[in-house]
Protein backbone atom coordinates (compact mmCIF):
# COMPACT_ATOMS: atom_id res chain seq x y z
CA UNK A 1 0.00 0.00 0.00
CA UNK A 2 1.38 3.37 -1.00
CA UNK A 3 1.32 5.84 1.89
CA UNK A 4 0.86 9.21 0.25
CA UNK A 5 -0.03 12.60 1.69
CA UNK A 6 -3.77 11.93 1.48
CA UNK A 7 -3.48 8.76 3.53
CA UNK A 8 -1.45 10.51 6.23
CA UNK A 9 -3.91 13.41 6.30
CA UNK A 10 -6.85 11.02 6.64
CA UNK A 11 -5.24 9.08 9.47
CA UNK A 12 -4.23 12.29 11.20
CA UNK A 13 -7.80 13.54 10.94
CA UNK A 14 -9.19 10.31 12.39
CA UNK A 15 -6.78 10.68 15.32
CA UNK A 16 -7.54 14.41 15.60
CA UNK A 17 -3.85 15.29 15.22
CA UNK A 18 -2.77 18.40 13.35
CA UNK A 19 0.40 17.86 11.29
CA UNK A 20 2.63 20.34 9.53
CA UNK A 21 3.50 19.74 5.86
CA UNK A 22 7.02 18.80 6.85
CA UNK A 23 5.68 16.23 9.38
CA UNK A 24 3.27 14.82 6.84
CA UNK A 25 6.08 14.15 4.38
CA UNK A 26 8.33 12.63 7.03
CA UNK A 27 5.55 10.44 8.49
CA UNK A 28 4.52 9.26 5.04
CA UNK A 29 8.03 7.93 4.52
CA UNK A 30 8.17 6.30 7.95
CA UNK A 31 4.72 4.72 7.60
CA UNK A 32 5.66 3.46 4.17
CA UNK A 33 8.58 1.63 5.75
CA UNK A 34 6.45 0.17 8.54
CA UNK A 35 3.77 -1.03 6.15
CA UNK A 36 6.40 -2.56 3.87
CA UNK A 37 7.79 -4.40 6.88
CA UNK A 38 4.35 -5.78 7.75
CA UNK A 39 3.74 -6.64 4.11
CA UNK A 40 6.34 -9.36 4.43
CA UNK A 41 3.52 -11.38 5.99
CA UNK A 42 1.73 -11.36 2.67
CA UNK A 43 4.25 -13.90 1.42
CA UNK A 44 3.22 -16.42 4.05
CA UNK A 45 0.57 -18.95 3.14
CA UNK A 46 -2.21 -18.50 5.74
CA UNK A 47 -4.95 -20.30 3.89
CA UNK A 48 -5.76 -22.71 6.71
CA UNK A 49 -5.00 -20.44 9.63
CA UNK A 50 -7.72 -18.35 11.28
CA UNK A 51 -6.78 -14.80 12.25
CA UNK A 52 -5.21 -14.39 15.67
CA UNK A 53 -7.23 -11.99 17.76
CA UNK A 54 -5.63 -12.88 21.08
CA UNK A 55 -2.26 -14.35 21.90
CA UNK A 56 -2.82 -15.51 25.48
CA UNK A 57 -4.31 -18.95 26.16
CA UNK A 58 -7.07 -17.38 28.24
CA UNK A 59 -10.79 -17.46 27.56
CA UNK A 60 -14.18 -17.05 29.24
CA UNK A 61 -13.18 -14.50 31.87
CA UNK A 62 -16.54 -13.51 33.31
CA UNK A 63 -17.90 -11.86 36.43
CA UNK A 64 -21.16 -12.32 38.30
CA UNK A 65 -23.82 -9.65 37.90
CA UNK A 66 -23.32 -8.18 41.37
CA UNK A 67 -23.05 -4.40 41.89
CA UNK A 68 -19.99 -2.91 43.52
CA UNK A 69 -19.57 0.59 44.88
CA UNK A 70 -18.99 3.23 42.20
CA UNK A 71 -16.58 6.16 42.56
CA UNK A 72 -17.61 9.08 44.80
CA UNK A 73 -18.46 12.16 42.75
CA UNK A 74 -15.48 14.23 43.97
CA UNK A 75 -13.12 11.52 42.73
CA UNK A 76 -15.04 11.20 39.46
CA UNK A 77 -14.60 14.85 38.61
CA UNK A 78 -11.19 15.46 40.16
CA UNK A 79 -9.40 15.57 36.80
CA UNK A 80 -12.24 17.05 34.78
CA UNK A 81 -11.09 20.31 33.20
CA UNK A 82 -14.52 21.90 33.19
CA UNK A 83 -16.90 20.27 35.70
CA UNK A 84 -20.34 21.78 36.15
CA UNK A 85 -22.38 20.52 39.08
CA UNK A 86 -22.12 16.75 38.96
CA UNK A 87 -21.48 16.80 35.22
CA UNK A 88 -18.44 16.79 32.99
CA UNK A 89 -18.54 19.97 30.93
CA UNK A 90 -17.35 19.89 27.32
CA UNK A 91 -17.32 22.53 24.58
CA UNK A 92 -20.81 22.95 23.20
CA UNK A 93 -21.65 20.33 20.61
CA UNK A 94 -23.54 21.51 17.57
CA UNK A 95 -25.13 18.82 15.44
CA UNK B 1 -47.41 1.82 -7.69
CA UNK B 2 -44.19 1.81 -9.68
CA UNK B 3 -41.82 1.66 -6.74
CA UNK B 4 -41.36 -0.65 -3.84
CA UNK B 5 -39.72 0.28 -0.55
CA UNK B 6 -37.07 -1.89 1.08
CA UNK B 7 -36.58 -1.59 4.82
CA UNK B 8 -34.04 -3.06 7.20
CA UNK B 9 -34.13 -2.36 10.94
CA UNK B 10 -31.35 -2.07 13.49
CA UNK B 11 -32.79 -2.50 16.94
CA UNK B 12 -30.90 -1.88 20.18
CA UNK B 13 -32.32 -3.36 23.35
CA UNK B 14 -30.98 -2.64 26.78
CA UNK B 15 -30.45 -5.93 28.59
CA UNK B 16 -31.93 -6.28 32.04
CA UNK B 17 -29.02 -6.61 34.46
CA UNK B 18 -27.99 -5.28 37.85
CA UNK B 19 -24.62 -4.08 36.63
CA UNK B 20 -22.99 -2.70 33.51
CA UNK B 21 -21.52 -4.88 30.80
CA UNK B 22 -17.83 -4.62 31.78
CA UNK B 23 -17.83 -3.28 35.36
CA UNK B 24 -19.79 -3.58 38.59
CA UNK B 25 -21.48 -0.16 38.41
CA UNK B 26 -25.24 -0.26 38.89
CA UNK B 27 -27.53 0.14 35.88
CA UNK B 28 -30.35 1.63 37.94
CA UNK B 29 -32.23 4.31 36.03
CA UNK B 30 -32.70 7.91 37.11
CA UNK B 31 -29.95 8.35 39.70
CA UNK B 32 -27.85 11.50 40.22
CA UNK B 33 -25.51 12.26 37.30
CA UNK B 34 -22.17 10.44 37.32
CA UNK B 35 -23.05 8.54 40.49
CA UNK B 36 -22.76 5.14 38.78
CA UNK B 37 -19.33 5.37 37.22
CA UNK B 38 -15.92 3.88 37.95
CA UNK B 39 -12.45 3.85 36.36
CA UNK B 40 -13.56 1.08 33.94
CA UNK B 41 -16.64 2.74 32.49
CA UNK B 42 -14.93 6.15 32.52
CA UNK B 43 -12.15 4.68 30.40
CA UNK B 44 -9.24 5.45 32.70
CA UNK B 45 -5.89 4.14 31.49
CA UNK B 46 -4.80 0.73 32.69
CA UNK B 47 -8.20 -0.64 33.71
CA UNK B 48 -9.49 -4.05 32.67
CA UNK B 49 -13.05 -4.66 31.54
CA UNK B 50 -14.57 -8.01 32.59
CA UNK B 51 -17.70 -9.29 30.87
CA UNK B 52 -20.89 -9.66 32.91
CA UNK B 53 -21.93 -13.34 32.81
CA UNK B 54 -25.64 -12.49 32.76
CA UNK B 55 -25.13 -10.26 29.72
CA UNK B 56 -23.68 -13.13 27.71
CA UNK B 57 -26.47 -15.48 28.81
CA UNK B 58 -29.16 -12.94 27.87
CA UNK B 59 -27.54 -12.42 24.47
CA UNK B 60 -27.43 -16.14 23.79
CA UNK B 61 -31.02 -16.50 24.93
CA UNK B 62 -32.27 -13.80 22.56
CA UNK B 63 -30.17 -15.19 19.71
CA UNK B 64 -31.68 -18.63 20.20
CA UNK B 65 -35.20 -17.24 20.45
CA UNK B 66 -34.59 -15.56 17.07
CA UNK B 67 -33.41 -18.88 15.62
CA UNK B 68 -29.89 -17.58 15.14
CA UNK B 69 -26.96 -19.92 15.09
CA UNK B 70 -25.01 -19.13 18.23
CA UNK B 71 -21.32 -18.86 17.62
CA UNK B 72 -19.17 -21.19 19.68
CA UNK B 73 -16.36 -18.65 19.52
CA UNK B 74 -17.19 -15.01 20.05
CA UNK B 75 -15.04 -11.96 20.73
CA UNK B 76 -15.23 -8.21 21.18
CA UNK B 77 -13.77 -5.44 19.03
CA UNK B 78 -13.07 -1.76 19.37
CA UNK B 79 -15.06 0.60 17.22
CA UNK B 80 -13.06 3.83 17.12
CA UNK B 81 -14.63 7.26 16.92
CA UNK B 82 -14.64 10.51 18.87
CA UNK B 83 -17.69 11.86 20.59
CA UNK B 84 -17.94 13.42 24.05
CA UNK B 85 -20.42 10.80 25.26
CA UNK B 86 -17.84 8.08 24.60
CA UNK B 87 -15.26 8.23 27.42
CA UNK B 88 -12.71 5.82 25.93
CA UNK B 89 -12.90 7.26 22.39
CA UNK B 90 -13.85 3.79 21.28
CA UNK B 91 -16.89 1.65 21.88
CA UNK B 92 -16.47 -1.99 22.78
CA UNK B 93 -18.67 -3.82 20.30
CA UNK B 94 -18.54 -6.97 18.18
CA UNK B 95 -17.46 -6.93 14.57
CA UNK B 96 -16.83 -10.17 12.72
CA UNK B 97 -17.75 -12.75 15.36
CA UNK B 98 -21.08 -11.69 16.90
CA UNK B 99 -22.95 -13.82 19.43
CA UNK B 100 -25.58 -14.88 16.94
CA UNK B 101 -26.27 -14.76 13.23
CA UNK B 102 -28.57 -15.90 10.45
CA UNK B 103 -31.81 -16.12 12.34
CA UNK B 104 -35.35 -15.10 11.51
CA UNK B 105 -38.54 -13.78 12.99
CA UNK B 106 -41.99 -14.74 11.74
CA UNK B 107 -44.49 -11.91 11.66
CA UNK B 108 -48.16 -11.57 10.86
CA UNK B 109 -48.95 -9.12 8.11
CA UNK B 110 -51.96 -8.34 6.03
CA UNK B 111 -52.57 -11.43 3.99
CA UNK B 112 -50.76 -13.87 6.22
CA UNK B 113 -47.43 -14.86 7.61
CA UNK B 114 -44.03 -13.60 6.66
CA UNK B 115 -40.49 -14.49 7.65
CA UNK B 116 -37.97 -11.68 8.16
CA UNK B 117 -34.30 -12.66 8.22
CA UNK B 118 -32.03 -11.63 11.08
CA UNK B 119 -28.52 -10.90 9.88
CA UNK B 120 -26.75 -10.70 13.22
CA UNK B 121 -27.13 -10.21 16.96
CA UNK B 122 -24.22 -8.60 18.77
CA UNK B 123 -23.33 -7.10 22.14
CA UNK B 124 -22.01 -3.63 22.77
CA UNK B 125 -21.85 -0.95 25.44
CA UNK B 126 -24.04 2.13 25.59
CA UNK B 127 -22.59 5.66 25.57
CA UNK B 128 -23.20 8.43 28.10
CA UNK B 129 -25.92 11.06 27.98
CA UNK B 130 -25.40 14.61 26.74
CA UNK B 131 -27.31 17.66 27.86
CA UNK B 132 -26.86 20.74 25.72
CA UNK B 133 -26.81 24.16 27.39
CA UNK B 134 -26.35 27.58 25.82
CA UNK B 135 -22.57 27.63 25.84
CA UNK B 136 -21.60 24.21 27.15
CA UNK B 137 -22.57 20.56 26.83
CA UNK B 138 -22.82 18.42 29.95
CA UNK B 139 -22.01 14.73 30.12
CA UNK B 140 -23.50 12.13 32.45
CA UNK B 141 -21.74 8.76 32.15
CA UNK B 142 -24.20 6.71 34.24
CA UNK B 143 -25.42 5.10 31.04
CA UNK B 144 -21.93 4.53 29.63
CA UNK B 145 -21.27 0.81 29.72
CA UNK B 146 -24.88 -0.26 30.06
CA UNK B 147 -25.28 -3.52 28.10
CA UNK B 148 -26.97 -3.28 24.71
CA UNK B 149 -27.84 -5.98 22.25
CA UNK B 150 -28.08 -4.91 18.64
CA UNK B 151 -30.34 -6.97 16.41
CA UNK B 152 -29.89 -6.32 12.70
CA UNK B 153 -32.57 -7.52 10.31
CA UNK B 154 -32.05 -8.26 6.66
CA UNK B 155 -33.55 -5.67 4.28
CA UNK B 156 -36.65 -7.79 3.85
CA UNK B 157 -39.52 -5.56 4.86
CA UNK B 158 -41.43 -3.74 2.17
CA UNK B 159 -43.82 -1.40 3.97
CA UNK B 160 -44.05 0.62 7.20
CA UNK B 161 -46.71 -1.85 8.37
CA UNK B 162 -44.32 -4.78 7.98
CA UNK B 163 -41.63 -2.90 9.88
CA UNK B 164 -44.14 -2.16 12.63
CA UNK B 165 -45.22 -5.81 12.78
CA UNK B 166 -41.57 -6.89 12.97
CA UNK B 167 -40.88 -4.50 15.86
CA UNK B 168 -43.99 -5.62 17.70
CA UNK B 169 -43.11 -9.30 17.29
CA UNK B 170 -39.49 -8.68 18.31
CA UNK B 171 -40.47 -6.75 21.42
CA UNK B 172 -43.01 -9.37 22.36
CA UNK B 173 -40.55 -12.27 21.96
CA UNK B 174 -37.86 -10.50 23.98
CA UNK B 175 -40.30 -9.59 26.72
CA UNK B 176 -41.29 -13.24 27.04
CA UNK B 177 -37.66 -14.03 27.78
CA UNK B 178 -37.65 -11.46 30.58
CA UNK B 179 -34.18 -10.22 29.63
CA UNK B 180 -35.04 -6.64 28.62
CA UNK B 181 -37.74 -4.03 29.19
CA UNK B 182 -38.15 -2.94 25.57
CA UNK B 183 -39.80 0.37 26.34
CA UNK B 184 -39.20 2.62 23.36
CA UNK B 185 -40.45 5.74 25.12
CA UNK B 186 -37.93 5.14 27.93
CA UNK B 187 -35.12 4.34 25.52
CA UNK B 188 -34.64 0.71 26.55
CA UNK B 189 -35.52 -0.19 22.96
CA UNK B 190 -34.19 1.96 20.13
CA UNK B 191 -34.71 1.53 16.43
CA UNK B 192 -32.91 2.87 13.38
CA UNK B 193 -34.11 2.10 9.88
CA UNK B 194 -32.38 1.71 6.55
CA UNK B 195 -34.78 2.72 3.81
CA UNK B 196 -34.45 2.62 0.06
CA UNK B 197 -36.77 2.35 -2.91
CA UNK B 198 -36.45 0.49 -6.19
CA UNK B 199 -38.62 0.03 -9.25
CA UNK B 200 -40.98 -2.88 -8.73
CA UNK B 201 -39.44 -6.09 -10.03
CA UNK B 202 -35.90 -4.78 -9.70
CA UNK B 203 -33.62 -7.07 -7.65
CA UNK B 204 -30.84 -4.66 -6.82
CA UNK B 205 -31.20 -2.39 -3.79
CA UNK B 206 -31.38 1.37 -4.25
CA UNK B 207 -29.29 3.89 -2.33
CA UNK B 208 -30.43 3.89 1.28
CA UNK B 209 -31.01 6.59 3.81
CA UNK B 210 -30.58 5.81 7.48
CA UNK B 211 -33.46 7.17 9.54
CA UNK B 212 -32.86 7.79 13.24
CA UNK B 213 -34.48 9.48 16.20
CA UNK B 214 -37.77 7.58 16.18
CA UNK B 215 -39.05 7.39 19.74
CA UNK B 216 -42.18 5.29 19.51
CA UNK B 217 -43.60 2.43 17.47
CA UNK B 218 -45.97 4.84 15.82
CA UNK B 219 -43.02 7.14 15.14
CA UNK B 220 -41.27 4.34 13.25
CA UNK B 221 -44.34 3.74 11.10
CA UNK B 222 -44.88 7.43 10.41
CA UNK B 223 -41.21 8.14 9.74
CA UNK B 224 -40.95 5.25 7.28
CA UNK B 225 -44.13 6.27 5.47
CA UNK B 226 -42.82 9.81 5.14
CA UNK B 227 -39.34 8.75 4.05
CA UNK B 228 -40.63 6.34 1.39
CA UNK B 229 -42.91 9.02 -0.01
CA UNK B 230 -40.07 11.53 0.01
CA UNK B 231 -37.74 9.19 -1.88
CA UNK B 232 -40.36 8.30 -4.50
CA UNK B 233 -41.26 11.94 -5.08
CA UNK B 234 -37.63 12.89 -5.32
CA UNK B 235 -36.86 10.21 -7.92
CA UNK B 236 -40.01 10.97 -9.89
CA UNK B 237 -38.97 14.60 -10.07
CA UNK B 238 -35.64 13.60 -11.53
CA UNK B 239 -33.72 13.75 -8.25
CA UNK B 240 -31.23 11.29 -6.88
CA UNK B 241 -31.24 9.64 -3.47
CA UNK B 242 -28.02 10.25 -1.59
CA UNK B 243 -26.72 8.01 1.15
CA UNK B 244 -27.18 9.99 4.34
CA UNK B 245 -28.47 9.96 7.88
CA UNK B 246 -31.85 11.58 8.36
CA UNK B 247 -33.55 12.43 11.62
CA UNK B 248 -37.26 12.00 12.28
CA UNK B 249 -39.00 15.11 13.52
CA UNK B 250 -42.13 13.74 15.15
CA UNK B 251 -43.61 17.18 15.76
CA UNK B 252 -43.56 18.23 12.12
CA UNK B 253 -43.94 14.73 10.72
CA UNK B 254 -40.81 14.95 8.56
CA UNK B 255 -37.36 13.48 8.21
CA UNK B 256 -34.51 15.92 7.64
CA UNK B 257 -30.90 15.47 6.65
CA UNK B 258 -28.31 15.73 9.40
CA UNK B 259 -26.19 17.59 6.85
CA UNK B 260 -23.08 16.85 8.87
CA UNK B 261 -20.12 16.66 6.56
CA UNK B 262 -19.24 13.31 8.07
CA UNK B 263 -16.54 11.53 6.14
CA UNK B 264 -17.16 8.02 4.98
CA UNK B 265 -17.35 6.10 8.24
CA UNK B 266 -14.00 4.65 9.16
CA UNK B 267 -14.23 2.95 12.52
CA UNK B 268 -10.98 0.96 12.26
CA UNK B 269 -12.35 -2.04 14.14
CA UNK B 270 -9.76 -4.23 15.76
CA UNK B 271 -9.93 -7.00 18.39
CA UNK B 272 -10.36 -5.70 21.96
CA UNK B 273 -7.10 -6.86 23.53
CA UNK B 274 -8.37 -6.49 27.10
CA UNK B 275 -11.19 -9.02 26.71
CA UNK B 276 -10.13 -12.56 25.99
CA UNK B 277 -12.45 -14.47 23.65
CA UNK B 278 -15.43 -16.50 24.76
CA UNK B 279 -15.94 -20.11 23.88
CA UNK B 280 -19.34 -21.60 24.48
CA UNK B 281 -19.76 -25.32 24.60
CA UNK B 282 -22.76 -26.89 22.93
CA UNK B 283 -23.67 -28.11 26.41
CA UNK B 284 -23.84 -24.52 27.69
CA UNK B 285 -25.88 -23.39 24.73
CA UNK B 286 -28.26 -26.31 25.26
CA UNK B 287 -28.66 -25.37 28.94
CA UNK B 288 -29.61 -21.82 28.04
CA UNK B 289 -31.99 -23.09 25.37
CA UNK B 290 -33.82 -25.09 28.03
CA UNK B 291 -34.65 -21.88 29.91
CA UNK B 292 -36.48 -20.38 26.93
CA UNK B 293 -40.21 -20.34 27.67
CA UNK B 294 -43.02 -20.86 25.20
CA UNK B 295 -42.71 -17.88 22.84
CA UNK B 296 -45.63 -15.75 21.56
CA UNK B 297 -46.08 -17.52 18.25
CA UNK B 298 -45.95 -20.96 19.86
CA UNK B 299 -48.44 -19.82 22.45
CA UNK B 300 -50.75 -18.44 19.77
CA UNK B 301 -50.59 -21.73 17.89
CA UNK B 302 -51.47 -23.61 21.07
CA UNK B 303 -54.38 -21.25 21.86
CA UNK B 304 -55.75 -21.93 18.41
CA UNK B 305 -55.32 -25.67 18.88
CA UNK B 306 -56.48 -26.05 22.48
CA UNK B 307 -59.15 -23.37 22.81
CA UNK B 308 -60.34 -23.09 19.23
CA UNK B 309 -59.35 -19.44 18.94
CA UNK B 310 -59.09 -17.66 15.60
CA UNK B 311 -55.58 -16.68 14.53
CA UNK B 312 -56.59 -13.04 14.92
CA UNK B 313 -57.84 -13.42 18.50
CA UNK B 314 -54.86 -15.55 19.49
CA UNK B 315 -52.47 -12.99 18.00
CA UNK B 316 -53.92 -10.23 20.15
CA UNK B 317 -53.94 -12.26 23.33
CA UNK B 318 -50.32 -13.41 23.20
CA UNK B 319 -48.59 -10.05 22.65
CA UNK B 320 -47.89 -9.60 26.33
CA UNK B 321 -46.86 -12.62 28.38
CA UNK B 322 -48.68 -11.74 31.59
CA UNK B 323 -51.87 -11.00 29.67
CA UNK B 324 -51.54 -14.22 27.71
CA UNK B 325 -51.30 -16.16 30.96
CA UNK B 326 -54.27 -14.26 32.34
CA UNK B 327 -56.28 -14.94 29.20
CA UNK B 328 -55.47 -18.62 29.45
CA UNK B 329 -56.63 -18.73 33.07
CA UNK B 330 -59.89 -17.09 32.01
CA UNK B 331 -60.41 -19.52 29.16
CA UNK B 332 -59.66 -22.48 31.41
CA UNK B 333 -62.05 -21.25 34.06
CA UNK B 334 -64.82 -20.56 31.58
CA UNK B 335 -67.26 -23.44 31.47
CA UNK B 336 -68.22 -24.82 28.11
CA UNK B 337 -66.32 -25.90 25.05
CA UNK B 338 -66.75 -22.67 23.10
CA UNK B 339 -64.45 -20.04 24.59
CA UNK B 340 -65.52 -17.30 22.19
CA UNK B 341 -67.77 -15.44 24.69
CA UNK B 342 -64.97 -14.92 27.19
CA UNK B 343 -62.41 -14.21 24.43
CA UNK B 344 -64.68 -11.52 23.04
CA UNK B 345 -64.76 -9.89 26.45
CA UNK B 346 -60.99 -10.05 26.76
CA UNK B 347 -60.14 -8.51 23.40
CA UNK B 348 -63.16 -6.20 23.42
CA UNK B 349 -64.28 -4.38 26.57
CA UNK B 350 -61.32 -5.41 28.75
CA UNK B 351 -58.70 -4.42 26.22
CA UNK B 352 -60.33 -1.08 25.54
CA UNK B 353 -60.58 -0.39 29.28
CA UNK B 354 -56.92 -1.32 29.59
CA UNK B 355 -55.94 0.95 26.71
CA UNK B 356 -57.92 3.85 28.16
CA UNK B 357 -56.64 3.42 31.66
CA UNK B 358 -53.08 2.16 31.45
CA UNK B 359 -51.61 3.43 28.20
CA UNK B 360 -49.70 0.19 27.90
CA UNK B 361 -53.00 -1.63 27.57
CA UNK B 362 -52.27 -4.38 30.05
CA UNK B 363 -55.27 -6.53 30.93
CA UNK B 364 -53.76 -7.69 34.21
CA UNK B 365 -53.42 -4.07 35.34
CA UNK B 366 -57.21 -3.87 35.55
CA UNK B 367 -57.20 -6.15 38.58
CA UNK B 368 -60.13 -8.33 37.52
CA UNK B 369 -59.64 -11.88 38.75
CA UNK B 370 -60.45 -14.57 36.17
CA UNK B 371 -63.37 -15.98 38.19
CA UNK B 372 -64.85 -12.48 38.52
CA UNK B 373 -64.70 -11.99 34.76
CA UNK B 374 -66.28 -15.40 34.21
CA UNK B 375 -69.09 -14.41 36.56
CA UNK B 376 -69.74 -11.23 34.57
CA UNK B 377 -69.67 -13.05 31.23
CA UNK B 378 -72.07 -15.58 32.77
CA UNK B 379 -74.66 -12.87 33.52
CA UNK B 380 -74.49 -11.61 29.95
CA UNK B 381 -74.58 -15.10 28.42
CA UNK B 382 -77.63 -15.97 30.53
CA UNK B 383 -79.19 -12.75 29.25
CA UNK B 384 -79.71 -11.53 32.77
CA UNK B 385 -78.03 -8.31 31.73
CA UNK B 386 -77.47 -6.92 28.26
CA UNK B 387 -74.09 -6.66 26.64
CA UNK B 388 -74.18 -2.89 27.05
CA UNK B 389 -75.07 -3.12 30.75
CA UNK B 390 -72.29 -5.67 31.09
CA UNK B 391 -69.75 -3.16 29.85
CA UNK B 392 -70.89 -0.62 32.39
CA UNK B 393 -70.73 -3.27 35.13
CA UNK B 394 -67.15 -4.00 34.04
CA UNK B 395 -66.20 -0.34 34.42
CA UNK B 396 -67.78 -0.40 37.85
CA UNK B 397 -65.91 -3.59 38.76
CA UNK B 398 -62.58 -2.00 37.87
CA UNK B 399 -63.39 1.16 39.84
CA UNK B 400 -64.89 -0.43 42.95
CA UNK B 401 -63.35 -3.92 42.98
CA UNK B 402 -66.84 -5.25 43.68
CA UNK B 403 -68.09 -8.41 42.02
CA UNK B 404 -70.51 -8.31 39.09
CA UNK B 405 -73.23 -9.90 41.23
CA UNK B 406 -72.92 -7.20 43.90
CA UNK B 407 -72.92 -4.39 41.35
CA UNK B 408 -75.93 -5.77 39.48
CA UNK B 409 -77.79 -6.08 42.77
CA UNK B 410 -76.75 -2.66 44.03
CA UNK B 411 -77.70 -0.95 40.78
CA UNK B 412 -80.76 -3.13 40.23
CA UNK B 413 -79.69 -4.06 36.71
CA UNK B 414 -81.22 -7.47 36.16
CA UNK B 415 -82.76 -7.46 32.74
CA UNK B 416 -86.51 -7.73 32.48
CA UNK B 417 -87.18 -10.79 30.38
CA UNK B 418 -90.50 -11.88 31.77
CA UNK B 419 -93.15 -11.12 29.22
CA UNK B 420 -95.83 -10.24 31.79
CA UNK B 421 -94.12 -7.13 33.11
CA UNK B 422 -92.86 -6.13 29.68
CA UNK B 423 -96.30 -6.28 28.04
CA UNK B 424 -97.61 -3.35 30.05
CA UNK B 425 -94.69 -1.21 28.92
CA UNK B 426 -95.07 -2.33 25.32
CA UNK B 427 -98.76 -1.54 25.18
CA UNK B 428 -98.11 1.95 26.49
CA UNK B 429 -95.44 2.52 23.87
CA UNK B 430 -97.71 1.29 21.07
CA UNK B 431 -100.40 3.71 22.19
CA UNK B 432 -98.02 6.63 22.40
CA UNK B 433 -96.40 6.06 18.98
CA UNK B 434 -99.25 5.59 16.54
CA UNK B 435 -97.28 6.91 13.61
CA UNK B 436 -94.38 4.52 14.03
CA UNK B 437 -96.79 1.65 14.44
CA UNK B 438 -98.45 2.65 11.16
CA UNK B 439 -95.21 2.85 9.22
CA UNK B 440 -94.13 -0.52 10.57
CA UNK B 441 -97.38 -2.02 9.40
CA UNK B 442 -96.69 -0.50 5.98
CA UNK B 443 -93.42 -2.43 5.85
CA UNK B 444 -90.88 -0.01 7.28
CA UNK B 445 -88.86 -2.36 9.47
CA UNK B 446 -86.78 0.50 10.86
CA UNK B 447 -89.83 1.66 12.78
CA UNK B 448 -89.73 -1.53 14.82
CA UNK B 449 -86.25 -0.73 16.09
CA UNK B 450 -87.49 2.73 17.07
CA UNK B 451 -90.24 1.15 19.14
CA UNK B 452 -87.79 -1.27 20.76
CA UNK B 453 -85.64 1.72 21.65
CA UNK B 454 -88.62 3.45 23.27
CA UNK B 455 -89.31 0.42 25.45
CA UNK B 456 -85.64 0.24 26.41
CA UNK B 457 -85.74 3.90 27.38
CA UNK B 458 -88.87 3.44 29.42
CA UNK B 459 -87.32 0.54 31.33
CA UNK B 460 -84.01 2.38 31.79
CA UNK B 461 -82.24 -0.13 29.61
CA UNK B 462 -83.26 -3.08 31.69
CA UNK B 463 -85.62 -4.72 29.21
CA UNK B 464 -84.25 -7.63 27.26
CA UNK B 465 -84.25 -6.15 23.74
CA UNK B 466 -84.69 -9.53 22.06
CA UNK B 467 -87.79 -10.31 24.08
CA UNK B 468 -89.15 -6.80 23.48
CA UNK B 469 -88.67 -7.18 19.75
CA UNK B 470 -90.48 -10.52 19.67
CA UNK B 471 -93.36 -9.23 21.75
CA UNK B 472 -93.73 -6.14 19.57
CA UNK B 473 -93.76 -8.23 16.42
CA UNK B 474 -96.42 -10.48 17.86
CA UNK B 475 -98.58 -7.58 18.96
CA UNK B 476 -98.33 -5.73 15.67
CA UNK B 477 -98.77 -8.75 13.45
ZN1 LIG C 1 -18.24 1.38 36.04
Amino acid sequence: MAINKEVVDHVAYLARIRLSDEETVRLAQQLEGIVAFIDALKNVNVEHISPTSHILPVQNVLRDDVPVRSLPIDKVLVNAPQPEGDFFGVPKIIE
Amino acid sequence: MKYEAVIGLEVHVQLKTNTKIFCGCSTEFGREPNSQVCPVCLGFPGVLPVLNKTVLEHAVKISLALDCSVQEYTKFDRKNYFYPDLPKDFQISQYDLPVGRDGFLDITVEGGEKRVGILRVHLEEDAGKLIHKDDISLVDFNRAGVPLLEIVSRPEMYSPEEAHAYLTALKSAIEYLDVADCDMEKGSLRCDANVSIRPRGERELGTKAEVKNMNSFKGVKDALAYEIKRQIESVENGGKIIQETRLWDAKNGKTFSMRSKEEAKDYRYFPEPDLPPFVMTLENIRKIKETIPELPREKAARFIREYGLSAYDAGILVVNKKDAEYAEECMRAYPGENKKPVVNWLIGPLLSEANNRTGGGELTALGILPERLIELVGFVQAEQISNLTGKSVLTDMIDTRESAADIIKRRNLIQISDTGSLETHIEEIIKANVQSVESYKQGKTGALMFLVGQVMKKTQGKANPKVVQELLKKKLA
